[in-house]
């Protein structure tokens, strides 16, 4: 059965502030939503932290200044394991998106930002798409298969997907 | 959360909770004023008890590494969990400071991630 068929298990869209304080509420959103999927300890805290760095850029970057800007997160789960996560903005934009995803770039130093956002979204999901428009926002997709609970590895055929570079949802 | 204690020169300072955007500015300033408070040759982050940690952490480190080579002293990171760790040398943040345990004292420490280079 072609994976990209499956419908999903469950979805939930959650809208909040860009304040720092949302950063651990979108985490523990994601944490709970993608229990039921049974996650290992180590998946859980990739997609903790992905979602974590997403969250920071839009209230450090997106909405810098703005206090009731919107962030809003929707989360699918599939029956094939597959964790698709959609994180929007409607604040500046990114101008130059290669440029902001290279490592140790950053715009806010002062802040001690590190920079590398973008380069932990990458390596703790399988797939990070960014799309932004200058003064309309920023949509963020990430997507991550986890583990068989039984298999140590992940299954031949995520990982031929994932090198054919074919596209995972529809 | 923060506790901070100073004994001969080494300042330690236990996180604790996570470590994220929203935490990492007060961390920051608790150990900033306990460092500039006094005569500090070693600052020791203990992570032993951080129960998630992003990127804001790894910014927390770097800018307490500059604050100490600023004033001629030197950072380390002691215990951090085993996830965290792999997010510091994803940032090659183990080439900054030394990333040691401190089961035993800080004046004997043992160098834990010689074997990962």
């Amino acid at each position: 059965m072609p994976k990209s068929k499956l419908a999903c298990l469950s979805e939930t869209t959650v809208t909040f502030t860009a304040v720092s304080e949302n950063e651990a509420f979108a985490r523990a959103c994601v944490s709970s939503f993608i229990s039921r999927l049974d996650p290992l300890v180590s998946e859980l805290a990739e997609v903790k932290t992905a979602v974590s760095e997403a969250v920071t850029n839009c209230v450090v970057h997106a909405y810098r200044g703005v206090p009731d800007g919107r962030i809003t997160m929707l989360i699918r789960l599939f029956p094939d394991r597959r964790i698709y996560i959609r994180i929007r903005d409607f604040g500046c934009g990114i101008a130059d998106v290669p440029r902001a995803m290279q490592p140790l770039f950053t715009t806010a130093p002062e802040e001690e930002r590190a920079g590398l956002g973008f380069a932990v979204m990458e390596s703790f999901t399988d797939r990070l798409t960014v799309k932004s428009t200058v003064g309309r926002g920023t949509t963020l997709v990430m997507v991550k298969t986890l583990r068989e609970r039984e298999a140590a590895e992940p299954s031949p055929k995520s990982r031929r997907k994932l090198r054919t570079g074919e596209p995972m949802l529809r | 959360m923060v506790t901070l204690s100073l004994r001969e020169g080494t300042l330690t300072a236990v996180l604790r909770g996570d470590i994220d955007h929203h935490s990492a500015s007060q961390m920051r300033t608790e150990i900033d004023r306990a460092v500039r408070g006094a005569a500090v040759r070693l600052l020791v982050l203990d992570f032993s008890q951080v129960t998630f940690m992003d990127s804001s952490g790894i910014g927390l480190v770097m800018g307490r590494y500059k604050l100490m080579s600023e004033l001629g002293g030197e950072v380390a990171v002691a215990d951090p969990p085993a996830y965290i760790a792999r997010v510091m040398r994803l940032s090659g943040l183990d080439r900054l400071c030394r990333i040691v345990s401190i089961a035993q004292p800080i004046v004997q420490t043992e160098v834990i991630h010689n074997a990962e280079k």
